[in-house]
């Protein structure tokens, strides 16, 4: 019998754990790498919402606020790397990737671009505003772009080294942040590009989370656990290129895989998990995400547990893959 | 400036230009030649005249830059790259074909080419980008860019003409190809443009309208260019298909080369006859 209480981030889960603003991780970032004067950053109209603004006060000359613009936004971005500028853009994830779509793809990515795109506001967490800014697509959108790199910090100590990251190496990236504080996930650096990381290890079943779902399968794991099941966890913040040998090392261990995300269970984290085990070593796959419907407004963590991404949702996966009712 | 060109061969460069743009279009099968036409005093005029750029140094940090935001317009780009020394012209050949450099629109990977472009509405914002990192650095280069008028049926360059503007970007000098036709007819017919001088004029920008095919005019709206704030559009009343008489203002070919033989002779004594 399930525990309700204990799976669910609503009314108590979430309260009891440690959460960080990984909007606020980013901003500080940006201000610890500003001293570089090729760092260039753009906003279109957010920036207080992204936290760009936090490096706007330091550094007012090499940040520039567009206006509700994006496709500009994206074209001036291109334009100012093509003389040696380190560019950030930031915007939520629906003005980012969806309204700016072909200037991404040919401005930044076909350009080939020193650009990295950091979007806030991803996913259901948006809460209030409901499905016309809860982006839900848009790792399916950036991943399918050549030069692309995708990457999904479980945390925000995860954010503040993916964003060091991204600095540190030529783009074009992109980056998906919440709006939400996110439960802490990690307590030391970790963060390898292009590497899973296991947060769990276990033998029964691997589950593959981004984001937010990486604190979810985290709890999950532990409740199953505790019924016998013994689940893997495995971080996949660098969505595109994916950890191919850890996915099929996965699969070839634990016999079965459950991916968690906070996105469509089109084109996201799910679907390039299931190519990989697919193409590498078939197993069963189940995914767990958004599942092709818009979300709606209401509060962050309600919403999550409404539409199942949560450690319940997990749990229900990892009984469905295992047949053992949990 | 490196090799500039007295104006009494800008005439020549311009005609040898055009031959190029109808051959090169020819021996494609595919191409934009309407839109290289009207652009080609233009683009003769800044490369062989006006910027400041080494052809054996594309990638000279002091350059004036150039984005073809009308990016089919790249017969008339490579064209004037390859006269002025950026590549060899044989690879004009390999226009449009599979395996070789010059694809059919703009790409940053050409030697002399700045700004990938081809999706309409984003050479510009790109531009505005180039400008405003030359301010950033306290450089002097100048950055030229030419918008198509269909072009200004892209919402997105109202969204970079109000950047330029509230970013005072007195170094970016645009020229708009006003030739008055699109892929499927005339602009006034398929969205109506109106007076885009005032428009830009409105958008904050300092505006002016020449014949785009007068070497003098062109001369005398860069120097006025040159000086006053903020962004500067030039509106180039132009032909499209100028100086071959079977594409001249017709919309067919925008997007099509002369069909036989037969047609590219007669386009080529067209323009010798110039």
């Amino acid at each position: 019998m399930m525990m309700s209480s204990e799976l669910n981030w609503q009314p108590d889960l979430i309260n009891k754990l440690e959460k960080k603003s990984v909007r606020e991780a980013y901003g500080n970032t940006l201000v610890s790498i500003g001293s570089d004067k090729s760092v260039v950053v753009l906003d279109a109209d957010l920036s207080t919402s992204t936290h760009t603004s936090m490096f706007q006060k330091k550094y007012p000359d090499r940040f520039f606020n567009v206006g509700i613009s994006e496709n500009n936004m994206m074209g001036v971005a291109s334009g100012l790397s093509w003389t040696g500028k380190k560019v950030f853009v930031s915007s939520f994830a629906i003005f980012a990737t969806g309204r700016a779509y072909d200037f991404v793809r040919q401005s930044v990515c076909y350009s080939d671009s020193d650009v990295r795109i950091v979007a806030t506001h991803a996913g259901l967490t948006v809460g209030e505003d409901g499905a016309t800014h809860q982006m839900l697509e848009d790792i399916g959108l950036m991943s399918g772009l050549p030069r692309m790199r995708v990457m999904v910090p479980a945390d925000a100590l995860e954010t503040e080294q993916i964003i060091r990251y991204v600095y540190d190496n030529r783009g074009p990236f992109y980056v998906r942040l919440s709006r939400e504080k996110v439960p802490v996930v990690h307590d030391s650096e970790t963060f390898r590009y292009g590497r899973a990381e296991t947060i769990v290890d276990g033998s029964d079943v691997t589950i593959i989370a981004a984001g937010i779902l990486v604190s979810a399968a985290k709890v999950a794991a532990s409740y199953l656990k505790k019924k016998g099941i013994s689940a893997r966890v495995l971080n996949m913040a660098t969505i595109k290129p994916i950890d191919r040998d850890a996915i099929e090392k996965s699969a070839r261990e634990t016999g079965r895989v459950v991916t968690a995300e906070e996105h469509s269970i089109y084109n996201g984290l799910g679907s390039r998990v299931a190519e990989v085990v697919a193409e590498r070593y078939p197993v069963p796959v189940k995914r767990l995400g958004v599942n092709d419907v818009f979300g709606e407004s209401g509060k962050s963590w309600e919403l999550m547990d409404k539409y199942g991404l949560s450690p319940m949702g997990i749990v229900n996966k990892v009984e469905e893959i295992t047949k053992v009712t949990i | 400036m490196h090799g500039s060109v007295e104006s009494a061969n800008l005439e020549e460069i311009a005609r040898e230009v055009r031959k190029s743009i109808v051959k090169m279009t020819y021996e494609a099968k595919s191409g934009h030649p309407g839109g290289s036409l009207s652009a080609t005093e233009i683009l003769t005029y800044l490369y062989f005249s006006e910027m400041n750029i080494d052809p054996a140094n594309p990638n000279w940090p002091e350059r004036d830059r150039f984005v073809l935001s009308k990016g089919h317009a790249t017969p008339a780009l490579y064209s004037v790259l390859s006269m002025r020394g950026f590549f060899d012209p044989s690879l004009l050949h390999g226009f449009r074909k599979i395996n070789s450099l010059l694809q059919g629109h703009v790409v940053n990977h050409v030697p002399g080419i700045d700004i990938t472009a081809g999706s309409l509405g984003q050479g510009l914002s790109n531009a505005v980008g180039l400008a405003l990192a030359a301010r950033i650095d306290k450089k002097n280069y100048r950055v030229f860019a030419m918008i198509g008028d269909g072009e200004a049926d892209e919402g997105s360059i109202w969204e970079a003409a109000l950047s330029a503007a509230h970013l005072k970007l007195s170094n970016l000098i645009v020229f708009l190809d006003r030739n008055m036709i699109q892929l499927d007819g005339f602009t006034e017919e398929i969205l109506t443009l109106g007076d885009l001088e005032a428009k830009f004029r409105s958008f904050g920008w300092a505006a002016t309208t020449i014949d785009g095919h007068s070497f003098a005019e062109i001369r005398k709206a860069i120097e006025w260019a040159k000086t006053g704030e903020g962004p500067k559009m030039i509106i180039a009343r132009t032909v499209k298909g100028k100086g071959v008489k079977f594409m001249e203002n017709n919309p067919e070919y925008h997007g099509k080369p002369a069909p036989n033989e037969e047609k590219l002779k007669e386009a080529l004594r067209d323009i010798e006859g110039m």
